[in-house]
Order: C-alpha cells, then structure tokens, then sequence
C-alpha cells in the first residue's frame, strides 16, 4: 500500500491544534458573553453612568413608570436586608433617590457585595445608577445597621411598553474572597434569574 | 515486540495481560474498548436500578437524597462517557480499519494510550463515591453554584473528565488520520461505507467540543480553589455563564453519540433489506446538517433561563429545523427496506426498532424545542423520557445491533438466534415499559433528580422500575451471549450475512490480525 508515514503524523497535528484551539475558545466565551450581554442587558445588567451624563436627560413629566425594589440575601448570610420602600413611582429622565436598610444579625464582621439586576432585560440599560452602594463592598460589624442609599434615573428612552422595573439587589458574603482578590464591581452581572 | 516473521497473518506478539496492555492493534484496541464499555455499562444500569428502587415508592426508603443525587449524576457520566462512547470507538477500532481497506489505525501508539488513560478517568471518578462528602450530586451537567458546593471530589471529577475528553480527543484524530490517510487506492470519500462517514463527523464534532467542555470544568476548578469568578455573582461572573459553555458542548455531544448508531443502522438495514442504501449521498448530507446545526441550538436546553425574544425564537426554529436532516435519515432507512426481501435476524430487529422508538425519542424533542412548551416540560420527566428514548432504543440498541451484527465476524461464531431474539423482544418490553410513563409523569409535573414524588406520580413510577429491572436483567442475556459466541458456536463464513457488502466481509472470519496487508480491489 502507498502509505506516506508522515501523512497521518501531520494530520493529528492539525487536528491537535483544533483541539487547542478550541479549549481557547472555550475561555473566549467569557469574553463574549460579557460583551452579548453589555449589548442587549440579557442577566439585567444595569448601567453605572457618571452624573454628567445624567443631567443630559429631560424629564418627561408625562409619563410614570413604576420602580420595584426586590432584595436578597445570597446562601443563607447573616444580615437583614430590606428596602425602605418597597416601589415608587418616577419620571423618565429624574434622578430619585431610594434607601435600603442592612443590619448584620451575626456575632462578627461581615463584608458583604450587593449585585443588582434589573427586569425587564430590555429595561436594563435605561436604567442608570450614579451612586450606588453596590459600586462597593460594605463592610459590617457585629450588631451594625446601615442605610444605604441608591440614586438613579430612568432613561426616558425606555421603550413605551414598559411601566414597571424592578430593580433586584442579591448580598453575597466575601468576607473571605473579599481578603485575597480585589472584587471587580464594574461588571457585575445577575446571579439567578427569576422568571 | 519485535516482528521478524515476513508480513502476513502472522500475530507476533505477548501473551496474557501483556499482550492487552501493549498493544497497538486495531482490533485489540478495539475489543479493549468494547469490553471496557460492557463493564460500565452494567455499572451505570446498576446505578440506574438504585434509582428506580428508590423511586418504586413516594417518600425515602433506601438511599438519603445525597447520595440519590449523586447516583443520577454517576449514572449519567458513565453512561454517557464510559459506555456509549467507547463502546463507539470500539466499534470504530474495529471496523474502520476493515471497511477502508486499511491493515491498521493510522496511529497505533496513540491508540494504545486514547483506550488505557479511560480506566484510569472512571477509576478516579467511582472513587470520589467513598470521599468524605460523596460523589458529585449536581447532575451530570455540573451547573455552578450547585456543583461548586460538592466536597473532595470535585478536583477529581474535573480531571476525570479532562482524562476522558483527552481520551476521546486522541481517539477521534486517529479516526479522521486513519480514514483520511489509510483508504485503499480507489476508495473514495463517496465510497466509504455510512458507517465510517458518520464517525468520521463524529470525529470532528469531538475535536471541536470535548475541549470546550474542558475548559469549562477548569473555570469551575479554578473558581472553587483559586479564587477566580467566572461563574460567581459575587466577582462578577455568572452561573448563566456556565449553561452556556457547558451546552455549546453538550448539544453536539449528543449527536456524538447517536451519529454512529445512524451510521451502524445505515449499515445493518441494507444488509437484511438486501438493497442498497437508499439515498446514500443524502445521508451523507444529512449527517454533516446535523453536525453543523448541532453548534447553533444549544440554549434550547436553557429556555427558562430568560433570554431575548428573538433568541428564543432563534434557537427554537434552528432546533425545529434538525429535524428535516434527521428525517431524511429516517425516510432514507424505511425507503430501504421498502419492497426489500427482508429477514429478522437480531440485529435488524434491533435497527428496525431503533428506527422506531429513535423517531418518538425525536418527536417528543420536537415537543421540547417549542420554547413556551418547554417552560412546562423543562427539568421534568418529560425530558427524562425524551433523552433516555433517544440514548437507550436510540444509541444502546444501535451498540446491541451492531454486536450482534458484526460478532460472528469478530469470533467466526454465529451467536445462538434464539436467545438473541429473546433477547431483543425482553430489551424492545422492557425499554418501553421503563421510559413510556416516564413522559406522562412528566407532563404531570414530576421533576427530575429528586428521590421522593407526590403520591399520584406512584403508579407510572413503580410501572417504570419494574420495565428497568427487566430491561437491567435482559441484559445479562447479552452478556452471556456475547460470552458464549466467544468460546464457541457454529462456523460461520467469511460473508457472515447473505445480503451483507463492504470489504469487512471480503476477510476471513475472524479476520487476521493485521486487517489489509495488501490493499484490495476497490470497484
């Protein structure tokens, strides 16, 4: 038989390369996602916008939009966590500002990471925070309380279909990751979704 | 293992337990995965049993649901990695090197090592089973945050799964260096038997996604020990994440493992239907379709994670459209038979009734690519029928028919007909009786992986575990035929069947050790 004994070598190499590159495009799904994701607001990522952009809205008295408040503790941590009020009603193009109540029931500090998330998706990127205690992590004594607030405005781009947002904050306890690895707050994303 | 002897049937080589762990030979190779898979087999149905005695009646009775959870997950890695894809690249092993005209794999060292690294991966993985903590319980597909919750085992889990992925890496660049470079002369890519066609797509696919898989159990490694976050909310990552990486393999998973059971039907089929494959280069066609479609419908199997409208209805319609190559096949496979002078033996009935029982496995995922029918069917039984439909008649009997049909060329044995009969009506039964009301308790709302049930799911339940255990003890009917054709049975000839084509048949049976010294005639 006419067999070139180099042949099926240089074949397995050009295929072990696939394969090495393929494992690195399962790495660039990472990458990918996030940007998917910047793009359409699919897992509610909401937008963290500096006040001068904001001031660039006008408010359009016209229209009411409901804004729900949802909150939740994340692997059964220590804190109580609720919203001042639960919803509010505001104007596309307003900054309002709404507070959220934290006290930490435990016996020891406990450094918390509130991630928000915003339905509906399409909803998300319209909806914009300029202060915000989850652009850090909070850090709480044994027995400690807090008011923490949240300011925002509504992008009066908002498609007209939507009247209510609920804006939903998860707490996570990284008091030991938060020790080792600097917490990226910037591209925070929904942990769970709720249909 | 030094040969001097002068090319020929001469098999030089160690004797005993030596002479497997050495070897670099095809068909060795290939009856080391083949047995290595009939073990697993039983060792993952035993898991399956475990799961059905508990599910026999509501409330707990035998297992505590951790370790129920981490049979559902066991079972299904085995199965999924242990059986039906080495029982393939068994079958691969074996055959291709025979149906292309070739003497051996392309690289037989590689070979060696693609088969000896898997016992080594199950080993580690059975083990975590008797870890402080357990096995892993989070499901066969490893979703995060769940999974990153399993004890010691998960470090062991993930580097047995990179064992098997670089297993069935190694084993699938052999198929494709063996088919495209060791066709005897004349032996086009449109001549090459459905068979080796369909493993050669296969191939490809692996390549293309057992790295994938890799990778992201690696994220979740690293996430659970060194600090990363690529799928914890809190750094800034996303479990979601996960779903997504994990089904970009685990879609054209599934088509690898029933793509070579079309390819073994497509086989079996013309033999006993004494015609030629209807519509070859179609199922040429249709296979690389699916292949293709396969990379661009995996978040149907996440409907209800959310996603935009017009991705949802993306993945539905790109999930719906599969079925049209998939219906060629099966027009294809009915169009043979059509006024074929026809004969039942075992492996046809086991063909015919994949081609059955396959074809409602592929309507009931119709079913579930319909995203707004999904949010009712997602995470039950449904979906449990539905899988288990197109793996068990689908892939396993493909894996029986196949045994049964090439065995006799294996061994120069024919199998006993009567107990292979009996054997295919106890599986065809029982297969049924096991997995049909698995689709009404579904639809009723019964989810899946939990060990207890609401009181009105119990009889479609305890019908169930009894169609599991007869199907479970039908197959140690297999096995003892599987044994008893070994050792002894009537001569058979070198054509084995009488409607049987291909250059396999044209070598004695059992062929020679070395499969073509010299290439054969191609027509």
């Amino acid at each position: 038989m006419d067999i070139n004994n180099s042949s099926p070598k240089r074949s397995a190499i050009k295929l072990g390369v696939i394969a090495m590159a393929m494992f690195g495009f399962g790495y660039l799904l990472v990458p990918l996602y996030d940007a998917l994701c910047d793009v359409t607001g699919l897992n509610g990522k909401s937008s963290n916008v500096t006040e001068q952009q904001t001031v660039d809205f006008e408010t359009d008295e016209t229209r009411t939009v409901t804004v729900e408040f949802i909150t939740n503790l994340n692997e059964g941590m220590q804190w109580n966590f609720k919203p001042e009020i639960t919803k509010m009603e505001v104007h596309p193009g307003k900054a309002y500002q709404a507070n959220f109540l934290v006290s930490n029931k435990s016996n020891h500090a406990i450094i918390g990471q509130a991630v928000p998330s915003v339905v509906p998706f399409e909803a998300a990127n319209h909806f914009i925070k300029t202060e915000c205690f989850c652009f850090t992590n909070q850090t709480l004594q044994a027995g400690e309380s807090l008011e923490m607030p949240v300011v925002f405005v509504i992008n009066p781009a908002l498609p007209e279909r939507v009247t209510t947002v609920t804006l939903s904050y998860t707490f996570f306890d990284i008091s030991k990751s938060a020790n080792n690895a600097e917490v990226d707050t910037a591209g925070l994303t929904l942990t769970t979704q709720d249909i | 293992m030094s040969t001097t002897a002068a090319e020929g049937h001469h098999a030089d080589h160690p004797s005993g337990i030596m002479r497997w762990i050495t070897t670099t030979n095809h068909k060795d190779i290939g009856t080391l995965y083949l047995w290595f898979a009939f073990i697993m087999f039983f060792v993952g149905g035993f898991m399956a049993l475990i799961i059905r005695s508990e599910l026999f009646q509501p409330g707990l009775q035998f297992v505590d649901p951790q370790f129920f959870n981490s049979m559902t997950t066991m079972h299904a890695l085995i199965m999924v990695f242990g059986v039906v894809m080495p029982a393939f690249t068994g079958f691969a092993n074996w055959m291709i090197p025979m149906m292309i005209g070739g003497t051996d794999m392309a690289l037989p060292r590689l070979n060696n090592w693609s088969f000896w690294i898997l016992p080594f991966a199950f080993t580690m993985m059975g083990s975590t089973l008797f870890m402080d903590g357990g096995g892993p319980a989070g499901g066969w597909t490893l979703y995060p945050p769940l999974t990153l919750q399993t004890g010691n085992a998960l470090p062991f889990v993930v580097f047995a799964i990179h064992l098997m992925g670089m297993s069935s890496i190694m084993g699938a660049i052999n198929v494709i260096a063996t088919i495209l470079n060791m066709r005897a002369p004349g032996m086009t890519l449109m001549k090459m038997p459905l068979f080796v066609w369909t493993w050669l797509i296969t191939a490809y696919l692996l390549i293309a996604v057992m790295p994938v898989l890799a990778g992201g159990v690696t994220m979740l490694l690293t996430d659970k020990f060194f600090g990363t976050s690529f799928f914890n909310a809190a750094g800034g990552g996303d479990p979601v994440l996960f779903q997504h990486i994990f089904w970009f393999f685990g879609h054209p998973e599934v088509y690898i493992l029933i793509l070579p059971s079309f390819g073994v039907v497509s086989t079996i089929i013309p033999t006993f239907a004494r015609k030629p494959l209807f519509g070859y280069s179609s199922m040429v066609y249709a296979t690389a379709s699916i292949a293709f479609l396969s990379f661009i419908v995996w978040a149907h199997h996440m409907f209800t994670v959310g996603m935009p409208l017009a991705g949802a209805l993306f993945f539905m319609f790109a999930t719906m459209l599969v079925a049209v190559p998939t219906g060629v096949k099966v027009f294809n496979w009915v169009c043979t038979m059509w006024r074929g002078a026809m004969t039942f033996e075992t492996p046809m009935l086991f063909s015919i009734a994949f081609i059955i029982l396959f074809t409602i496995g592929g309507f009931s995922g119709l079913m579930l690519a319909l995203t707004p029918a999904d949010f009712q069917y997602h995470d039950t039984y449904f979906v449990v029928a539905h899988f288990h439909y197109v793996l068990v008649p689908g892939s396993i009997f493909a894996i029986i028919a196949a045994t049964y049909y090439w065995l006799p060329k294996w061994t120069g044995h024919m199998y006993n007909e009567t107990l292979g009969k009996a054997h295919f009506w106890l599986s065809a039964i029982f297969v049924n009786i096991t997995f049909f009301p698995m689709h009404f308790v579904g639809l009723a709302g019964m989810p899946r992986r939990i060990p207890d049930y609401a009181l009105q799911f119990s009889d479609y339940n305890q019908i169930a575990t009894i169609g599991a255990f007869g199907f479970g003890f039908a197959q140690l009917l297999f096995l003892w035929l599987v044994i008893q054709t070994i050792r002894g049975g009537a001569k058979t000839t070198d054509q084995v069947w009488e409607g049987a084509e291909g250059l396999e048949w044209t070598l004695s049976s059992p062929p020679p050790y070395h499969s073509f010294t010299t290439p054969p005639l191609i027509k």
